[in-house]
């Protein structure tokens, strides 16, 4: 019989996976990485010896139990890392690993992708020295390394505070933090985010930590542009009515998280528009279940809940998915994750009303901009394919390529998507979402398999 | 109710075959309607291959192929738009001397029409197409076969259309279609309602429904031909190609980016399709023989489309043999980007002159009736 498998092995996929062994299924647990943790808990490569106290702060607790149950997994599931899944069809997953492609067809499936940065370009975004905020990130917590020497946070999202305080933490200059998000919307969402005060405890914390050791943090600050020859050398920004700009040698920015849908697109799940992330997503009920009967949604993949919640989730999803197979599962534990899931479901709306979306982005994007940085393609592009009637996001790339590039979209698609909107006076999900297409991510010719 | 919208003719599916003849009617100054259930040009008209060839048509094709030749040789002035299309040269390649055999037979037998094909021996072929794998033994080169992207010149037609006065309708599928004894009469799903003396069918893979309630059904099926992009690549094929027995074809766009086609993929449902994971793995392992030059790099992308197929591989094109005022253009099986524009203005021929320049006869759906007829004159 085919095999249980899991794809993602971050919080949501390592607890899913720990969860079919407690029950006696013994899964494939299927990650791109070299490493499991997933993108918070991203690993340090093997000769790195910082200690995990340094590289994840309070969350250095999570971090080591969640490594330490991947690996108590060992041996009891079938651990595939820097496997990439490229594509999905028919029950099968298709695989890529070490130029070797191999075809793995699944009896259930959970998927567990988890997010990338929400990007939204400004001029000057392309310029060497610019990077996400979770590639700044990475940057620190994988190998160890600074994006650069003065650096400038910009953006919105917990994410911002909490990547500027890991650079200050680990010794690198950080010049400011410009936060989109106006104060007044913070105050405004204290009732929800009170909903987790552990949660917002950290986010206070950290900002109240960045003032302390003289960061200068701005709110309901934007950036207007990044300027450079070679590389980034200052950023121009805006709050109010006032002009400033800040000279830096690298800046990181990103409005919040998207969520990794190609899988379940591919695989044929249906979607539904998100408000809260102003995204389509593939449909699930509160266990995790997709519309199809042998696919289960966990974590950031299926919609921006956290770490925490994708914990959960994940372990929540291996208990539909067991009861699906005919086992009995504490009906106990089932219902005290769905309920913690919806208490942090309305923290998430807090944060969405803290750091809200800056709603003036498209409309101020001036036409020069890149808007798609792999096929080069400017606002001023875009807009012209809307102008001649093309308001749904798959027809405007067929016009002008805007997403057909090496990322396939997952970088600019919902920048695009802000802008074919705006300009065509849809509403936003009336735009549509790209179609997934195979292969999730580049696929070398040459390349060997069983055939 | 919605009020009447009348025309003279009513073309369902806006791809290349119904957008270039709405636009020819439209030029002519046929008041015309276009209905399309999805976008213009985003079938198989808009996420084909590229391939603008003649070479390795069916001889009947060949005088409809070569009208069409020359339109695209006209295209700007036509759409608006050059729509990228490049002759850059069409090499069928061999990889077997029984292949190349049959390329010189090709050769010898479409002489009368213009192709000014010329056979390229293994030695000719490695002299000017150095990049061709070894595996190439000879090759037939057509030096006005080129290629075009099908993403902008299909909706460009149904742009020119409209901009020459048709009434353009997206978004306006499974319409009920009845006929009142005068004119045709199309309810749309979306409430409106159409009144025409002419309806043209050219519903691409879709198209058989409505033959068949007319009378005429055809045995089409849909197939749905695999396509692969890679990253931007320097510049290396200066000439696009095909692979005589079938095989990967490939064709280089300005960009860089290497396009390629090989094998069959499946249906996601009606009007959808996927290429498939094993004709990606297929292309990727055996691209490489044919175009070494390939080797390490990587695809970015694959798709595929929904083209109907009838079991000779000929279009129908052409008159009802059953309900005057209807006509038939659809079932190109994965060649019918090339020669669309011809049988657009071959259909409106038949509206406005009552027969076309070219000859049509071998592609009428009577083809398909011989033994409906025998049966029912018993
Ligand atoms: C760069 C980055 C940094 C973040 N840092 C924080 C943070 O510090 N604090 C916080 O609270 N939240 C952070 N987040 C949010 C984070 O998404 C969640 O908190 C948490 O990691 C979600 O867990 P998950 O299991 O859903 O997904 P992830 O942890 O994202 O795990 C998904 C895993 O799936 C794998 N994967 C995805 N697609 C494929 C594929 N096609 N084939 C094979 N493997 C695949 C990925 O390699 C990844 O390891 C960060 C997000 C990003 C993108
Ligand atoms: C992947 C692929 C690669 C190909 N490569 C090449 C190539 O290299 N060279 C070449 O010459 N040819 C190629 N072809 C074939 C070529 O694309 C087609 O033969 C050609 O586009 C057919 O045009 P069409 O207008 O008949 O069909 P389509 O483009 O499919 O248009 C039919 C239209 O009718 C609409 N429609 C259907 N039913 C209804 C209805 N009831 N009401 C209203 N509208 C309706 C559809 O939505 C569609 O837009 C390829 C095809 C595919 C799929």
């Amino acid at each position: 019989m085919s095999a249980v498998v899991i794809v993602g092995a971050g919080p949501a996929g390592i607890r899913a996976a720990q969860t079919l062994v407690e029950h006696g299924v013994h899964p494939v647990l299927i990650d791109e990485a070299s490493q499991g943790g997933g993108q918070i808990y991203r690993r340090q490569p093997a000769n790195f010896t910082r200690p995990a106290r340094q590289l994840y702060g309070f969350e250095a607790r999570k971090a080591s139990a969640l490594h330490q149950t991947l690996d108590a997994l060992a041996g009891q599931i079938d651990y595939r890392p820097g496997t990439l899944v490229w594509n999905a069809e028919h029950g099968a997953l298709d695989t890529l690993r070490d130029g070797h492609a191999a075809h793995l067809p699944y009896q259930r499936l959970i998927i567990a992708t988890g997010a990338t940065d929400r990007v939204l370009p400004v001029p000057g975004w392309t310029l060497p020295g610019v990077y996400t905020l979770g590639a700044a990130q990475i940057a620190l917590k994988h190998q160890g390394c600074a994006i650069g020497e003065r650096v400038l946070f910009c953006g919105s999202g917990p994410l911002l505070y909490l990547v500027a305080y890991q650079y200050a933490k680990a010794g690198a200059k950080v010049l400011g933090v410009l936060d989109s998000a106006p104060f007044s919307a913070q105050c405004r969402a204290l009732p929800e985010l009170l909903e987790q005060p552990a949660t917002l405890g950290k986010g206070l914390y950290y900002r109240a930590w960045l003032s302390a050791h003289g960061v200068p943090v701005h709110q309901g600050a934007t950036l207007e542009r990044i300027e450079g020859g070679q590389q980034v050398q200052r950023a121009v920004w805006r709050k109010g009515d006032q002009l400033h700009d800040t000279e830096c040698d690298a800046l990181a920015f990103a409005h919040a998280l998207r969520s990794e849908t190609q899988l379940a697109d591919l695989l044929g799940c249906a979607f539904e528009w998100s408000t809260l992330n102003r995204a389509w997503l593939p449909r699930r009920d509160q266990a995790g279940r997709s519309s199809e009967h042998d696919v289960y949604l966990a974590g950031d993949g299926a919609g921006i809940m956290g770490a925490d919640a994708a914990e959960m989730a994940g372990e929540r999803a291996a208990l539909a998915l067991l009861q699906d197979l005919g086992q009995t599962v504490d009906p106990q534990r089932c219902r005290t994750l769905e309920k913690r899931l919806t208490r942090i479901g309305r923290f998430r709306e807090g944060l969405e009303a803290a750091f809200p979306f800056p709603e003036h982005w498209a409309e101020q994007a001036p036409d020069d901009l890149v808007v798609c940085r792999c096929e080069e393609i400017s606002v001023g592009e875009l807009r012209a394919v809307v102008g001649e009637g093309h308001w749904e996001i798959n027809r405007a790339k067929a016009h002008c390529r805007v997403g057909m590039g090496r990322c396939q979209g997952r970088m600019c698609g919902a920048a695009a998507a802000e802008i074919i909107a705006h300009c065509s006076g849809k509403a936003l999900h009336e735009v549509g979402r790209l179609r997934a297409q195979a292969p999730i991510k580049p696929l070398p010719f040459g390349v060997e398999h069983d055939a | 109710m919605s009020p009447w919208i009348e025309s003279e003719v009513i073309v369902m599916g806006a791809g290349i075959v119904g957008a270039s003849a709405a636009l020819a009617l439209a030029r002519r100054g046929h008041s015309v309607t276009l209905l399309e259930r999805g976008f213009c040009g985003a079938q198989s008209s808009g996420v084909n291959y590229g391939g603008v060839r003649r070479q390795g048509r069916s001889l009947a094709q060949l005088p409809l192929s070569q009208r069409a030749h020359q339109i695209w040789g006209e295209l700007p002035a036509l759409i608006g738009i050059d729509g990228e299309y490049l002759r850059s040269g069409h090499l069928k390649l061999a990889r077997s001397e029984a292949d190349f055999v049959a390329l010189q037979g090709y050769e010898a037998a479409s002489r009368d029409h213009g192709l000014d094909l010329q056979l390229l021996d293994r030695a000719a072929l490695r002299a000017r197409y150095p990049w061709v794998g070894e595996i190439a033994v000879g090759a037939s080169y057509c030096a006005d076969d080129g290629h075009a992207n099908p993403r902008l010149v299909s909706p460009a037609f149904a742009r020119a259309a409209r901009q020459q006065g048709a009434r353009v309708i997206e978004q306006a599928g499974d319409s009920r279609v009845e006929h009142d004894g005068q004119r045709f009469i199309l309810h749309t799903q979306s409430g409106l309602r159409l009144r025409a003396p002419w309806l043209l069918n050219c519903a691409g893979a879709w198209a058989a429904d409505l033959a068949a309630q007319f009378g005429e059904p055809v045995p089409m099926e849909s197939g749905h031909p695999a396509m692969l992009v890679t990253e931007p690549l320097p510049w290396v094929m200066n000439a696009s190609t095909g692979v005589e027995g079938g095989g990967i074809y490939a064709r280089q766009v300005a960009r860089g980016n290497c396009v390629l086609g090989g094998g069959r993929g499946f249906a996601l449902d009606a009007q959808r399709a996927r290429p498939g994971q094993s004709a990606v793995l297929a292309i990727l392992r055996n691209a490489v023989e044919l175009y070494p030059f390939l080797a390490g790099t990587q695809a970015i992308r694959t798709w595929s489309g929904t083209e109907g197929y009838l079991p000779d591989h000929e279009p129908v094109i052409g008159a009802s043999t059953t309900q005057p005022g209807l006509l038939h253009g659809f079932g190109f099986a994965g060649a019918g980007f090339q020669i669309g524009p011809a049988v657009g203005e071959a259909l409106a021929e038949l509206v406005c002159d009552g027969a076309s320049r070219q000859p049509i006869e071998a592609f009428s759906i009577r083809r398909f009736q011989v033994r409906h007829d025998l049966a029912s004159n018993h």
